[in-house]
């Protein structure tokens, strides 16, 4: 690691006053796990008066307009920030609004990188962990994620939840790929890796460079001895945009995983705002893997009868796996037919993603789906209706990880 | 001596007026200093602990942002021992303040249903305002039942036995 990068980050705190929630503890918690440090800009107390004039957005609670105020302290360089991590109390309204913009002042007026975050008194320091370690990945790692081309003989692998997925490229082009149910974490990787390497011709030794990213990144980044090992946000939001080819400006990118989604909200191939879950395993690709396996359908199988369904046939009652399922399989018994039932199980999956988790995130075009569920056609589909813009989803958009990776390792090639 | 209850509750004026006329304010710095003093796990920078937004379930459903129900846990004792309040509506930031509006509004509706004295002013734009409002706020606290607690009683009774005493 280079001085730079594991020098100390200093993230100033823009909050409504998370001390008052009992969690300022876990935030310095997490800061100091990635080096970080948090400081909170000074203003004149007078400028809480009157800055919601100033910023144009007049609201009541005295700490949103500090936050405001703080906001403009960095921006204008009266403080001195490396990053900004900007978090208001979940359920508040009037929070969400001065987050939201608060974010978006500093974007436009800074090249500040900045992440948002809504807590309860439940916030632990595992939570906040991923979040500013992307915080403070973009801080010190900035001239990576500019990184629009991939050079030389890369590797990344992505470790996740569900399934592990390896890619080899060469010269901005994938020529091998990996992909196999995740097992055990470390023998999932070595035969996705070896796959890859086999379609790609090439040798381990060969590798100039390696990638890890996904739930098991440290594991076997430490194994493969990985010059990069970096959590999914910044690398699947690079991967999505170089996917898509959508490398300028802004983007939305959602990334149903097997187990987890994240929508993301990028800037130039930056992340900024995002939220992950473990929401709830009904809105993940376990739930499409569930109604598959309950229509007697392979799973690769199913987004094709999804596209022929009708989701507003079958009423689910609930979003969850159990009693989700359980409607599902109710109106199969009333008569629906299976191609409506797996258009309703897509329906269902992403409405929740929309009333979860696009809820704090800019959705701006294009809208790029990842992940694997994104190859089951009838979710793409279901959420273009949903939220009426067209889905963009990606060749290789389930190897966004691992492709995420060997372009931002390639950057380690030329040093 | 009455317990008065100040909003906003950290300003140090209202607190000194208060005592000036011989009652006891209610304030969020006496709640502060009890927390940054006392004895208990280090929870910088105030001392509040995820068990705080519990605490204030008792004044407001789980469905309240944790930050109110926190700032709760400290202002909700307060209200319970009011026993008259003055509320200064519009004041500006230097005057007083808590940050959260939520917080504000809450407390205010608890302070207002409890049925006990209050005074509710607006702060002043004007010298003219200001000399109305200190007068208004003065002849409140005038208004208010001015006997001395049980341990003041106790104490003049005590120093009293002892004059008898030596003589």
């Amino acid at each position: 690691m280079s001085a730079e990068e594991s020098s100390l980050v200093k993230i100033a705190l823009v909050s409504c006053g998370s001390e008052y929630a009992g969690v300022q503890p876990e935030f310095e918690e997490a800061a100091a796990k990635v080096n970080a440090k948090f400081i909170y800009p000074e203003i004149d107390v007078a400028f809480v008066d009157t800055i919601g004039r100033d910023f144009g957005l007049e609201v009541a609670s005295g700490d949103l307009r500090l936050m405001m105020a703080r906001a403009k302290a960095v921006v204008e360089g009266i403080t001195n920030a490396d990053g900004v991590f900007i978090t208001t109390c979940f359920r508040c309204a009037e929070g969400a609004i001065v987050r939201n913009e608060v974010r978006r002042y500093i974007h436009e007026h800074s090249n500040i990188p900045v992440i948002s975050y809504s807590f309860t008194e439940s916030t632990s320091a595992g939570t906040l962990l991923t979040r500013l370690e992307a915080l403070t990945t973009i801080v010190r790692r900035r001239h990576l994620l500019t990184r629009e081309i991939q050079t030389g003989l890369t590797a990344g692998i992505d470790s996740g939840s569900t399934t592990t997925k390896a890619v080899i490229m060469r010269d901005n082009k994938i020529i091998g790929k990996g992909w196999v149910p995740t097992t055990k974490v470390l023998e999932s990787a070595e035969e996705a890796y070896s796959i890859a390497l086999k379609e790609a011709g090439v040798s381990r030794e060969e590798i100039q460079a390696l990638g890890t990213t996904g739930y098991g990144r440290f594991l076997i980044g430490n194994s493969f001895k990985a010059q990069l090992i970096q959590e999914e946000i910044t690398v699947n939001s690079k991967g999505a945009v170089y996917l898509a080819d959508k490398q300028k400006g802004n983007a939305t990118v959602i990334d149903i995983g097997g187990m987890d989604n994240k929508a993301i909200s990028v800037q130039d191939g930056i992340p900024g705002m995002f939220t992950m879950g473990g929401i709830c395993a009904g809105a993940s690709g376990r739930f499409f893997e569930m109604i598959a396996k309950r229509l007697g359908v392979d799973i690769t199988e199913l987004g094709d009868l999804a596209v022929k369904g009708m989701h507003e046939n079958v009423s689910m009652n609930s979003y969850c796996i159990v009693f989700g399922t359980q409607s599902l399989v109710n109106s199969l018994a009333k008569g629906a037919t299976p191609e409506d039932v797996a258009a309703a199980a897509c329906y269902s999956v992403v409405e929740q993603i929309y009333e979860q988790q696009l809820q704090e995130v800019d959705v701006k075009e294009p809208l790029i789906l990842v992940g694997g569920s994104s190859l089951i056609a009838g979710v793409p589909k279901a959420l273009g209706e949903l939220l009426k813009i067209d889905v963009l989803v990606p060749e290789n958009s389930h190897l966004i990880g691992a492709v995420g990776a060997a372009l931002l390792v390639s950057g380690f090639v030329e040093e | 001596m009455v317990k008065v209850f100040i909003y906003p509750i950290n300003s140090l004026i209202l607190a000194d007026l208060v005592e000036r006329f011989g009652h006891k304010p209610l304030t969020m710095m006496s709640q502060i200093r009890e927390k940054v003093t006392s004895l208990s796990l280090d929870s910088p920078p105030i001392n509040i602990t995820p068990e705080d937004p519990k605490l204030g379930l008792k004044y407001a459903a789980i469905e309240v942002p944790a930050g109110v129900r926190g700032r709760m846990a400290l202002i909700g004792p307060l209200i319970e021992q009011t026993e008259a309040a003055i509320i200064v509506e519009n004041p500006p930031t230097d005057f007083g303040c808590v940050g959260c509006n939520r917080t504000n509004e809450l407390t205010k509706y608890l302070i207002r249903s409890k049925g006990v004295p209050v005074l509710e002013v607006k702060y002043p734009d004007s010298d003219e305002e200001a000399r109305d409002f200190v007068n208004k706020i003065a002849a409140f606290l005038e208004s208010l039942p001015k006997e001395k607690t049980e341990t003041e009683e106790k104490a003049k009774e005590e120093e009293s036995a002892e004059k008898e005493d030596k003589e």
